[in-house]
């Protein structure tokens, strides 16, 4: 079986992950409270999701 | 191989995953609403939307049959008792998955299952439609019987319709056409006054038909005329 001969160095390491970047998350508005929501999730906030009630918050804990 | 086992087995042996499923399900079915992740909530609503459409036809056999799935008689119970005749009209896709965001710990994705008829905020205004199918094949068979029927029945009044409608147009473009051709549709409408529902029409339709005739030769005559007319100025000319 092949081998590395030599250890990656720290340069080569760092320059190979320039290219690793996050992505910014897709946001929508939410209809009822006008939160930040991800798409095709349930307000975090208000619990509404497509402009209804989903999950009331203050009876599911 | 595994070729074609396309069903998400969750990390878990084939045991295993009976038994969550089968205890996810009895929960489903006492509390209404779980919270679960995505991956769970997808396999546990196909593993329950067949027991819920069999629980419709409440017999010993499809009780057994469900039983032998849910290995919960209070479940079971609930399902057949309060379920059942609370989904009846609806045609299949009896729970919803409503995606919360992810768990801290382990950033698995959570979502909310439940049965579609138990929330009632979510539900829509309309009533739920009865069974509709989205088949193209194979539901023609009565249809194509029925306008069979249709047109058997109405026969005589759709048949003589038509030929009404076409000697009309017949009188209409006699005006631009020449005797030859009018004294060839003479013997056209003979032949399609054979049925006998249109008798009862022929008169009128054939005075219409003369009366566009006289017309029509009335309007030849002059065109000839015209033409005659128009022959000798150019002679002149």
């Amino acid at each position: 079986m092949a081998h590395p001969k030599r250890k990656t160095s720290k340069t080569r390491r760092d320059k190979r992950r320039t290219h690793y970047k996050a992505t910014p998350a897709t946001l929508s508005t939410c209809s009822n409270c006008g939160a930040a929501v991800k798409y095709h999730r349930v307000c975090p906030e208000c619990g509404h999701y497509r402009g209804k009630l989903a999950v009331d918050k203050d009876v599911s804990a | 191989m595994r070729h074609r086992k396309g069903f998400n087995h969750l990390g878990r042996t084939n045991t295993h995953r009976k038994a969550m499923l089968s205890n996810m399900a009895s929960s489903l079915i006492l509390q209404k609403r779980i919270t679960t992740t995505t991956a769970k909530a997808k396999a546990l609503r196909s593993y329950i939307e067949p027991l819920i459409t069999k629980s419709k036809n409440d017999t010993t056999h499809s009780r057994r049959v469900v039983f032998s799935y849910l290995r919960n008689k209070y479940a079971l119970s609930e399902l057949f008792r309060e379920i059942s005749p609370k989904v009846i009209q609806r045609p299949g896709g009896y729970t919803r998955i409503l995606k919360t965001g992810n768990r801290l710990g382990d950033n698995a994705e959570m979502c909310i299952i439940e049965l579609v008829d138990y929330n009632e905020n979510m539900l829509d205004d309309k009533p739920a439609k009865g069974k509709s199918t989205r088949r193209r094949r194979g539901s023609g068979k009565k249809k194509t019987g029925e306008a069979s029927a249709a047109t058997a029945v109405a026969a005589g009044t759709e048949d003589a319709t038509p030929a009404e409608t076409a000697e009309e147009k017949e009188a209409g473009e006699e005006n631009a056409e020449t005797e030859v051709q009018e004294e060839s549709k003479g013997e056209a409408k003979t032949s399609e006054e054979k049925p006998e529902t249109e008798v009862k029409e022929e008169p009128e339709a054939e005075k219409k038909a003369t009366e566009g005739k006289a017309e029509a030769k009335e309007k030849e005559e002059k065109k000839e005329g015209d033409k005659a007319a128009d022959k000798e100025e150019d002679k002149k000319e």
